[in-house]
């Protein structure tokens, strides 16, 4: 015996590793596999071909769009929403973070149902929106409110612990000798943040561009004009055309791979090896 | 001056934005969800809620999402353990592609474990012949929810196993106990807390989960429909107030459980 006392015998850790790798290969890996290889089943020119799909193209621009309203907004209030958390003390904060952080504990599909609530055809607002002309339900607008529901948290959450343990004294520092308060935001908070802020913004849009159960809720499924990805992904699987849903898929994993990737590197930067994606 | 003043700047400014965001975007959306299952009066609302189709919906998102957590609790700890307490090559690569189920869109998800668990898939054709059927019933349910679920146990177990002081494992060995000893009185107690919160946190995730099931399920009435895709069913019927009453009865049982748990967990921490 040439272990140490708080170690397991050679041969229980390679079983241990063996199986841990194996469940990863069975169970993490084979997805994705499957994801390219059936996307590639026909050979690469038939995938190549069904991303020019005029409905494909569609759904990745629609999803661009989305992505491109939704995130920003997010971030910076998230930011503004870090910045008077993190920094001062006022009643009802609790509440507030606990306000933030409910969409992480709610079904996708409520978080669609919520807006059809609000603005459907039998929405409190469904008839006044009528009248006017105006879709929100079934169009552009709606995908954007549920896509920031489901995505509002990141940000923020991902800021509030670094702000909270990094303090103000360098923020005093500045102004004291001088700066004004944007000056000050800009030129100190801003680059004091930027890793974590770069973490919750590749985390919101991962979410926003891959968001399906909030999407399909507001969605109405019209083809070319409001299937984003995730939902161009369904439609074709349910057509049967699994070479173009599985390639719609891949990319759409392309995009994970990439967001961990990117991810791993972040928090090689940021020392915090091991925070958990949520 | 009497009011103390605030040395950093913006404080009116970024609460007001935030206040406005929380509120828009979260707090009237979610005031409906509250106020309009009651457009049906509370005698509606139980009819609608008791209707035997929803009945069997809630119990098998509830049920499959209990029995994935419990799957993923030897499997997450398994996993956290091997990759906080040994060396392996290709460890840190591996640890970042844990998050895989939470980065992968579940769409994607769910057709690429139904493309796998389909009976002429490759691991449905496996299945097959040995009688298991699992794309298209409630057992390919389990599977997707095991599949979501898997990151929240580890992620929760991880730092905790991290910062387990390794003195009290030298101790029980020195007192003569053996390594299974130590781990089952010794280092499992430890991490109960951590794996009661890892198994509440897939436990939410798997109630509320709608896009890696619907592929895989099947969606029968009364054996595989889950509560989410009844909102769906509901809400193209235009039943608002029936769709809403679903909604609130899944987030007010998960938030239940959650306290319950959490509950559960501070009194094991207590005496631990």
């Amino acid at each position: 015996m040439n272990h140490r006392a708080t170690e397991e015998a050679r041969w229980v850790r390679l079983t241990l590793i063996g199986t841990t790798l194996l469940l990863f290969f069975c169970f993490l890996l084979l997805p994705l596999l499957v994801v390219f290889g059936q996307a590639f089943s026909r050979g690469v020119d038939a995938a190549w071909e069904s991303l020019q799909d005029p409905d494909a193209l569609d759904a990745i621009r629609l999803t661009l769009i989305v992505a491109a309203i939704s995130v920003p907004i997010n971030s910076i209030c998230g930011v503004a929403a870090a910045w008077c958390i993190a920094r001062f003390r006022f009643p009802g904060r609790d509440l507030l973070v606990t306000f933030i952080e409910l969409p992480f504990s709610v079904s996708p599909v409520i978080s669609g149902l919520v807006w059809v609530l609000l603005f459907g055809a039998n929405g409190w607002l469904g008839p006044f929106l009528d009248r006017h002309g105006v879709r929100i339900i079934f169009a552009l607008p709606g995908l954007v409110l549920a896509t920031m529901f489901v995505t509002l948290p990141f940000v923020a959450r991902n800021l509030l612990p670094l702000m909270r343990s990094q303090g103000v004294s360098e923020e005093e520092a500045a102004l004291t000798l001088g700066a004004t308060g944007w000056q000050t935001f800009r030129l100190v908070t801003l680059p004091k943040i930027r890793w974590g802020l770069l973490y919750g913004v590749l985390l919101c849009n991962a979410r926003a561009m891959g968001e399906f159960g909030a999407a399909a809720v507001v969605s109405g499924h019209v083809r070319g004009q409001t299937l984003t990805m995730p939902l161009q992904v369904e439609a074709m699987f349910n057509d049967y055309d699994w070479v173009g849903a599985f390639t719609m898929a891949g990319l759409l994993a392309l995009l994970a791979l990439v967001t961990l990737a990117v991810k791993l590197t972040l928090e090689w930067r940021m020392g915090l090896l091991g925070e958990a994606l949520l | 001056m009497a009011r103390t003043r605030r040395v950093l700047p913006g404080f009116q400014l970024s609460l007001s934005i935030t206040l406005l965001w929380v509120s828009l975007i979260v707090l009237v959306p979610m005031t409906a969800l509250f106020l309009r299952p009651w457009e049906l009066g509370a005698a509606g609302v139980w009819a609608s809620i008791t209707e035997p189709r929803v009945l069997a919906a809630l119990k098998l998102s509830f049920g499959a999402a209990a029995v994935a957590a419990v799957v993923n609790v030897p499997l997450g700890l398994l996993t956290a353990w091997v990759f906080v307490r040994l060396r392996f090559p290709g460890r840190d690569l591996a640890d970042s592609l844990i998050d895989m189920p939470l980065a992968l869109p579940t769409a994607v998800a769910g057709i690429a474990l139904t493309g796998l668990f389909a009976p002429k898939g490759w691991l449905g054709a496996l299945l097959a012949p040995l009688g298991i059927k699992v794309a298209y019933t409630p057992l390919g349910i389990l599977v997707a929810l095991v599949f979501v679920g898997f990151p929240f146990v580890v992620r929760t177990l991880q730092p905790v196993i991290h910062d387990l002081p390794l003195d009290a494992e030298e101790a029980a060995a020195t007192l003569g106990a053996t390594r299974w000893q130590t781990l089952r009185r010794v280092v499992l107690p430890a991490l109960l807390p951590a794996l009661l919160a890892g198994f509440g946190a897939a436990l939410a995730r798997g109630v509320g989960e709608y896009g890696s099931v619907i592929f895989i399920a099947g969606n029968m009435p009364m054996i595989s429909e889950i509560a989410p895709l009844l909102i769906v069913v509901r809400l193209e019927q235009l039943d608002y107030a029936g769709a809403a009453a679903i909604g609130l009865v899944m987030l007010l049982a998960s938030f239940g459980i959650l306290l319950l748990l959490n509950l559960l967990q501070r009194r094991i921490g207590r005496f631990a």
